[in-house]
C-alpha cells in the first residue's frame, strides 16, 4: 500500500517537474496567441533563455541574475518577434521559425566560444542552482510553484481585466479595438513580452532547476509540446495546462514503460508514448476530437485602412 | 439652409472636399444637421455619401472645409475625436467580436477601470437603462455570434450609446435586415429623436427614407444636389434627383436578334451557411443575340447571380440550363466546364478574380483558359504563342502599354478590363456574363467597351450584364431585370426602361 | 496564410530595386549580424571568412563537399519553394526527406539482392519520392478536406517521423546483433555513382568527395521544378492559386486537389535528401539523416526568392558556409559549425520575417533620387 502510494506520488513529482516549462511555455504562449501572433518560436525562446540563464548563473554565481539573464534573453527574443510581426507586419510563422533556427546555432556558438565545452555551460553547483523547498524529494523549487501560479494567473488576467478584455478582441477582431480607440500594436507587443517573460521562465527552469547547467538543443522540442498543449486546450489556460500535464505524464510513464510489457498489449514503444502529444494534437486538429478554434486573426498582420 | 434646419445645427459641415487620387470623391459640400432630428443622406452607389460621413467620424481627413459640432469647430483626426465629440457610428459592415457576449463588446474600450469586474456591472446597468429607455433590449450575456442580424445591430447602437453619443451615424442599416427587423430599426430611431439624438442615416432606399427621416439630402456625383423635408417630396421626385438627367450614351444598335435560348434558370436559389438566402427563385432567360442587364443596387444578390451561372457556386435550389447542360444542387458543374459549354465570364472584381497582380499580362490573358491550345498542349504551355494571344487581344482591344511581359497590377483599372474583357470575347462565346463591365473606367474606354459589346451581341452572343450604373445598363440592354433582396422584382424592355421607372424598383424593395 | 506582403508595405518601389536591391540589401543585412556575432565572439572577421573560402573552394576536394552539402539545400529549398508558389508553408520538409528515406531504404533493403544497379536506384529514387509525397499528403489533406492549418501539422509531422524513425530502427530495421539504431548496410549495387567516379569515366580526375550524382539530380530537379510551374498548365494554376485563391477558383481550378498536388511535390522533393544521404553517402537508412537540411531550406527558398535558379545560387552559397564552417571550426575551435545555422536563421528572419525593414530606407533613396 505504502509503496503504491510512494509510487503514485513520486510519478505524479515527476510528471509536474517535466510539466513545469510545458506549463510555463503555454501560458507565455496563450498570451500570444490570443492576441492574434502565432508563436512558433516558444522553442527558440526559451532554449535561449536556458543558455543564457546557465552562462550568467555560472559566471556570476547569482541564481537570481541567471534567472533574469533568462528572462531578458527570452524577451530580446520576443522583441525581434514583434518588431518582425507587429511592426514590420511580416510573416508570423517565418520570424518563429527564424528565431527557432537562430537560437539553435547561437546557443551553440556563444557556448563554443565562451566556455569551449562543445556548446555546453560549466556544471552550476547547488548554489547556482534553484533548489527544492519543502520536499527535497518532489524536487519542489520556485518555478515549479511559478508555473502552478502561472495558470491561474493567466486565466485571470485573461478573463477578468481589462487587459485580457482587450486581448481576447484583437485577436478574434482588431477592427473592433482599433474602432474602440485602442492601440492595437501596443497590446500585441505588450502579449508577446509577456510571453517573452514566461517562455524565458521556462528557459532558466530548464538549465537551472531540471538540469545543473546548458546542454545544445536542451528543449529538444518541448517549445512545441507547449504549442501543441495550447492547441489542444483550445486556447484556454486551464485545459492547456491539463494537456501539458498529460503530456508531462505521459513523459514520466514513457521512461519508466522502457523495456516493461504491458500485459495483454505487449511492448508500448516509447516513441510511441513521445509522438502521442502530437499524434493527439493531429486528430484534435482534424476534428475527430471536439473542434479546435484558433483565434480568428491570428496569423494577420493588422493594418489600419487608410 | 438655415431656413430647413430648426434651432442650432448639431452638426455642421461647411465646404467639404476629399479627392482619393484622381478621384473627386466629395466637392465642396456643406450642410448641417438639426439636433434631435433624422436626416436621410441619399445618393446612388459612388454619390460619396460615406465618404463624407467618414469625414465626420475622422476616419478620413477632408483636404478642405470645416467641421462644426454644435457651433464649435472641431478637428476629426481620428474616431477618436468624433466619440469624444458625441458622434457615434454603426458600419454597415458590423465592428463586433463575435465570441464575445453583448456586454464585452459594449465595454470594450470603455472598461471603467483596469479589473472588468466593476465596470461591467455598472455597463450592465447602463444597457438596462438604455434598453428600456429606447426599446433597445438585447440580453446582456448572449453571444454576438448566436444573435440575428438585427440583433447585433441594436449592440452596434447601445455600443455608440453606451459611449454617450448624442449624434448618430448609421450607413446602410437596412441593407442587411428583413423588413421586420427594419421596422423594429425604425421604431428605436424614432425613439432616439423623441429623446434629442440627433440622426444620419446613409441610405440609397428612399422609400425607407420616406418612412423615417424629417428631412432628406440628395447627393450626386460628390455634391449635394437637393435638401427637401420629407413632407415636401416624394420617392418619384428623390428618384429622378438622385439618378439626375443623364444624357444616354448614344449607342448605334439595332434591334436584337433574339435566338434561341441559351441560359435558363429555374426557381434557382441559394442560402448560405448561415441560412441566409442570398437568391431566392431566380427565374431568368437568355437567348442568343441579346443584351440582358441586371438592374439593382449592389447588394442584392447580383454577385451571387453572377457566381451561380458561372458555375463558382453551386445553387442550393432550382435548375440551370446552360448551352444544353443541365446544372442542379445534384449535378454541380464547374467554372471550367462551363467555359468548354461556351460560356465566359468578366468578374464584378476584376482585381480579387479576374486576374492576378502579380502575374504578366501575357499570363493574365489567359486565365481560366491554361489547358486549351493554342496557349497549351499536353499541358505543357506554349509561351510564344501565349505572348502573341496576349498581344493580338492588346491590339484589338487597343491595351495600352502593349506589353505582354508588363505585371498585371501596373495597368491602369481600364486597360486590365479591357484585358479581360478581350480574354473572354476572343474565345467567341456563347453565352457572355459581365459583371460592371466599365467600373472604375474613363469615359473613352466605357465606350470602346460598350460598342465592343454590342458588337458581340449582334455576332449572335448571349450577354448578361450586371451593373449598378443604371446609365450602363439603359443604353446596352435589350432588356432589363430589376433585382432586390435576392429576387428578380420587375422586367422592363429597353424602350419603356427609363431611370425613374427603374431606380423606384430598385428602391421599393 | 498569405505569404504576400500586405498591401500597405508593398508601395511601389521600382521593379529593379524590388527584384534586385531589396533582397540584396536583406541579405547584407542578415550577414552584418552575422560579422557582429563573429566580432563579438572574438575572431576577426576577415580571417575567418579568408579561411573559410579557402576551406570552401579552395581545393577539388573542398569545392566536391560544397556541391554535395548544396545537393540538399537545392532538393529542399525547391521542397519550400514549390509549397510557396501554391500559397502553402510547408515546414515539414525535414519530416518528409525522413520518411522519404525510409521508403528509398525499404525499396532497396526489399530488392538489393534482385534487381541490377540502374534498376534498383530508379526504384529507390521513385520510393523514395513516393514516401516524401505521402508524407507530405496527410497535411495536405487535412488543410485541404478539415482546414487544418498546415504550418502546425508539418510541424507536429516532423516530430512524428521522426519518433517513428527511431522505432523502425531500433526495433525493426536493426540487424540482429548489431547495437547501433540503424539498417544493415546496401549492397553494392544500390550505391550512386560518386562525382569523382563519374568525371574519371571520362577523364576528369578529381579529389574523392562524398559528392555524387544526386547533386545532378538535384539541378534536374531544379529545371523540372522551373518547367513545372512556368511551363505548364499545372504550374501555372498553382502559382494562380498562391497568388489569388479567389481568381484560381474563377478560373476552374480545384483548390483542394491543387492543394493536394502542391504539397505532395513538395514532399517527393523533400526526399531528394535522402537520395543523396542514403544512396550516395551512408549507404544504410541512418538516424537524424535530415539534420536540419529541412528547416534549412525555408531560408534557401527565401533567399533564392523561390526562382529555381535563385534557390540554386542560395544552395551553393549555404553549401559553401555549411564545407567552409565545417574547415573553419578546425583551424579556430572557437567558431563551430553551428555558426552556419546561426546565418540560417538570420537569412530567414531578414529575407523572410523582416523583409519589409529596408523598405522605408530604400523608398526615400529612390525618391530623392527621381
Amino acid at each position: 500500500m505504502e509503496e503504491t502510494l510512494t509510487f503514485v506520488t513520486l510519478t505524479l513529482a515527476a510528471t509536474l517537474r517535466v510539466a513545469t516549462p510545458l506549463v510555463l511555455c503555454a501560458m507565455g504562449g496563450l498570451f500570444s496567441e490570443k492576441s492574434g501572433i502565432i508563436d512558433v518560436g516558444l522553442e527558440g525562446k526559451m532554449l535561449m533563455a536556458a543558455f543564457f540563464a546557465a552562462a550568467t548563473a555560472s559566471l556570476t554565481g547569482s541564481i537570481w541574475a541567471g534567472v533574469g539573464a533568462g528572462i531578458v534573453a527570452a524577451e530580446v527574443m520576443a522583441l525581434l518577434h514583434g518588431v518582425a510581426c507587429i511592426t514590420y507586419r511580416g510573416n508570423q510563422v517565418v520570424s518563429g521559425i527564424a528565431l527557432n533556427i537562430l537560437a539553435a546555432g547561437l546557443t551553440v556558438v556563444l557556448g563554443t566560444a565562451w566556455f569551449a565545452r562543445g556548446g555546453q555551460t560549466p556544471p552550476l553547483g547547488d548554489s547556482e542552482r534553484l533548489m527544492p523547498i519543502f520536499f527535497p524529494v518532489a524536487r519542489d523549487n520556485i518555478l515549479v510553484y511559478a508555473a502552478l501560479l502561472s495558470v491561474p494567473f493567466t486565466w485571470w488576467a485573461i478573463a477578468r481585466t481589462r487587459f485580457g478584455l482587450r486581448l481576447r478582441a484583437v485577436g478574434e477582431m482588431p477592427l473592433a479595438v482599433d474602432g474602440a480607440g485602442v492601440s492595437v500594436g501596443w497590446l500585441r507587443y505588450r502579449a508577446v513580452l509577456l510571453c517573452g517573460l514566461f517562455a524565458g521562465l521556462a528557459g532558466a527552469y530548464l538549465s537551472m532547476a531540471q538540469n545543473a547547467g546548458f546542454s545544445r538543443d536542451m528543449t529538444a522540442g518541448q517549445g512545441f509540446i507547449a504549442l501543441a498543449a495550447i492547441i489542444f486546450g483550445k486556447w484556454r489556460p486551464f485545459p492547456a495546462f491539463g494537456a501539458c500535464l498529460i503530456f508531462g505524464l505521459l513523459d514520466a510513464v514513457a521512461i519508466r514503460l522502457q523495456g516493461v510489457s504491458v500485459p495483454g498489449v505487449g511492448e508500448v514503444p516509447v516513441q510511441l508514448i513521445q509522438a502521442l502529444p502530437y499524434l493527439l494534437t493531429l486528430f484534435l486538429l482534424a476534428g475527430f476530437i471536439g473542434n479546435a478554434v484558433a483565434p480568428k486573426a491570428a496569423g494577420i498582420p493588422y493594418e489600419k485602412e487608410h | 439652409m438655415q431656413s430647413l434646419t430648426a434651432g442650432a445645427a448639431a452638426i455642421e459641415l461647411r465646404d467639404i472636399d476629399k479627392s482619393f487620387g484622381a478621384v473627386h470623391a466629395v466637392r465642396g459640400v456643406s450642410l448641417a444637421v438639426a439636433r434631435g432630428s433624422i436626416t436621410g443622406l441619399v445618393g446612388e452607389n459612388g454619390a460619396g455619401k460615406s465618404t463624407l460621413m467618414s469625414i465626420l467620424y475622422g476616419l478620413y481627413r477632408a483636404d478642405a472645409g470645416q467641421i462644426l459640432i454644435e457651433g464649435q469647430a472641431v478637428d476629426m483626426a481620428s474616431p477618436r475625436d468624433a466619440i469624444a465629440h458625441g458622434i457615434g457610428m454603426v458600419h454597415q459592415h458590423f465592428m463586433l467580436v463575435d465570441t464575445f457576449t453583448v456586454l464585452e463588446n459594449l465595454v470594450l474600450g470603455a472598461e471603467g477601470g483596469p479589473l472588468l469586474a466593476r465596470g461591467m456591472a455598472a455597463a450592465r446597468a447602463e444597457l438596462m437603462r438604455l434598453g428600456r429607455e429606447y426599446g433597445l433590449s438585447v440580453d446582456p450575456d448572449a453571444r454576438v455570434a448566436d444573435l440575428s442580424v438585427g440583433e447585433q445591430q441594436r449592440v452596434e447602437i447601445l455600443k455608440v450609446l453606451f459611449r454617450g453619443a448624442r449624434m448618430l451615424i448609421l450607413d446602410e442599416p437596412s441593407a442587411v435586415l428583413t423588413p421586420q427587423e427594419t421596422d423594429r430599426l425604425f421604431e428605436i430611431l424614432r425613439a432616439l429623436r423623441e429623446r434629442g439624438v440627433t440622426v444620419v442615416l446613409i441610405t440609397h432606399k428612399l422609400r425607407e427614407v420616406m418612412a423615417v427621416a424629417d428631412r432628406v439630402v440628395v447627393m450626386r456625383q460628390g455634391e449635394v444636389v437637393a435638401e427637401r423635408r420629407t413632407v415636401d417630396t416624394n420617392t418619384d421626385e428623390l428618384a429622378e434627383l438622385m439618378v439626375g438627367r443623364k444624357v444616354r450614351l448614344d449607342l448605334d444598335k439595332g434591334p436584337p436578334l433574339q435566338g434561341e435560348s441559351m441560359l435558363t434558370a429555374r426557381g434557382l436559389s441559394l442560402v448560405d451557411r448561415r441560412g441566409v438566402r442570398l437568391l431566392d427563385s431566380i427565374d431568368l432567360d437568355l437567348r442568343a443575340g441579346e443584351i440582358v442587364g441586371i438592374a439593382g443596387v449592389s447588394g442584392n444578390g447580383q454577385t451571387e447571380l453572377l457566381q451561380v451561372l458561372a458555375g463558382i457556386r453551386a445553387p442550393t435550389a432550382g435548375r440551370l440550363e446552360v448551352c444544353g447542360r443541365a446544372v442542379d444542387p445534384d449535378h454541380p458543374i464547374d467554372p471550367a466546364e462551363m467555359r468548354e459549354l461556351g460560356l465566359a465570364h468578366v468578374p464584378e472584381d476584376r482585381l480579387r478574380q479576374g486576374l492576378v497582380a502579380a502575374f504578366e499580362a501575357s499570363e493574365t490573358s489567359i486565365l481560366g483558359y491554361q489547358d486549351q491550345p493554342p496557349y497549351c498542349r499536353n499541358h505543357l504551355l506554349d509561351a510564344p504563342a501565349v505572348g502573341r494571344h496576349c498581344a493580338e487581344l492588346m491590339r484589338r482591344f487597343d491595351v495600352r502599354p502593349q506589353a505582354p511581359g508588363l505585371r498585371s497590377s501596373h495597368f491602369s483599372g481600364g486597360n486590365q478590363q479591357k484585358l479581360i474583357l478581350a480574354r473572354e470575347m476572343s474565345r467567341l462565346p456563347k453565352v457572355l456574363l459581365v459583371g460592371q463591365p466599365t467600373r472604375g473606367v474613363d469615359i473613352g474606354a466605357i465606350e470602346f467597351i460598350h460598342r465592343e459589346l454590342v458588337k458581340s451581341r449582334d455576332a449572335g452572343c448571349a450577354i448578361l450584364i450586371v451593373s449598378v450604373e443604371l446609365e450602363e445598363i439603359l443604353s446596352l440592354a435589350d432588356r432589363v431585370l430589376v433585382m432586390s433582396g435576392g429576387r428578380i422584382v420587375g422586367e422592363v424592355s429597353a424602350d419603356q426602361a427609363d431611370e425613374r421607372t427603374l431606380g423606384r424598383m430598385m428602391a421599393d424593395a | 496564410m498569405s505569404l504576400v506582403a500586405p498591401k500597405s508595405a508593398r508601395r511601389p518601389l521600382p521593379g529593379w530595386v524590388e527584384i534586385v536591391i531589396l533582397p540584396l540589401v536583406n541579405v547584407a543585412l542578415a550577414f552584418l549580424v552575422v560579422g557582429v556575432i563573429v566580432h563579438i565572439i572574438g575572431v576577426d572577421s576577415f580571417q575567418a571568412l579568408k579561411l573559410l573560402l579557402v576551406g570552401a573552394l579552395g581545393s577539388s576536394e573542398a569545392i566536391g563537399y560544397t556541391l554535395y552539402y548544396a545537393t540538399n539545400f537545392i532538393f529542399t529549398g525547391l521542397a519550400v519553394a514549390i509549397a510557396f508558389h501554391a500559397g502553402l508553408f510547408n515546414i515539414g520538409g525535414e519530416g518528409q526527406a525522413y520518411i522519404g528515406g525510409l521508403g528509398c531504404g525499404l525499396a532497396v533493403l526489399a530488392f538489393d539482392r534482385y534487381l541490377p544497379g540502374p534498376l534498383l536506384i530508379l526504384l529507390a529514387v521513385l520510393a523514395a519520392a513516393a514516401f516524401g509525397a505521402a508524407w507530405a499528403a496527410v497535411p495536405a489533406w487535412m488543410q485541404a478536406w478539415r482546414g487544418s492549418h498546415i504550418v502546425i501539422t508539418t510541424i507536429m509531422f516532423n516530430f512524428v517521423a521522426s519518433a517513428l524513425m527511431v522505432y523502425l530502427l531500433s526495433n525493426v530495421l536493426r540487424p540482429q546483433g548489431s547495437m547501433s539504431p540503424q539498417s544493415r548496410g546496401f549492397s553494392e549495387a544500390a550505391s550512386l555513382p560518386s562525382m569523382q567516379a563519374v568525371l574519371k569515366s571520362v577523364g576528369i580526375a578529381v579529389a574523392p568527395s562524398a559528392l555524387n550524382l544526386a547533386f545532378a539530380l538535384a539541378l534536374l530537379s531544379a529545371v523540372a521544378v522551373w518547367v513545372f510551374l512556368w511551363r505548364t498548365s499545372w504550374g501555372y494554376a498553382l502559382r494562380t492559386m498562391g497568388h489569388n485563391a479567389e481568381a484560381a477558383t474563377y478560373a476552374g481550378t480545384n483548390l483542394r486537389r491543387m492543394t493536394m498536388l502542391a504539397m505532395c511535390l513538395s514532399g517527393a522533393l523533400a526526399a531528394g535528401v535522402a537520395v543523396n544521404e542514403l544512396l550516395g553517402v551512408h549507404h544504410r537508412i541512418v538516424l537524424d539523416f535530415p539534420a536540419g537540411y529541412g528547416f534549412a531550406g525555408i531560408a534557401v527558398a527565401l533567399m533564392g526568392r523561390s526562382h529555381p535558379f535563385g534557390i540554386v545560387l542560395a544552395a551553393l552559397l549555404f553549401g559553401a558556409l555549411q564545407q567552409g564552417g565545417t574547415e573553419l571550426s578546425f583551424e579556430i575551435p572557437a567558431m563551430t559549425r553551428e555558426m552556419v545555422v546561426v546565418i540560417q536563421g538570420l537569412v530567414i528572419l531578414f529575407c523572410g520575417a523582416l523583409a519589409h525593414l529596408p523598405r522605408p530606407w530604400l523608398q526615400a533613396l529612390v525618391g530623392r533620387r527621381s
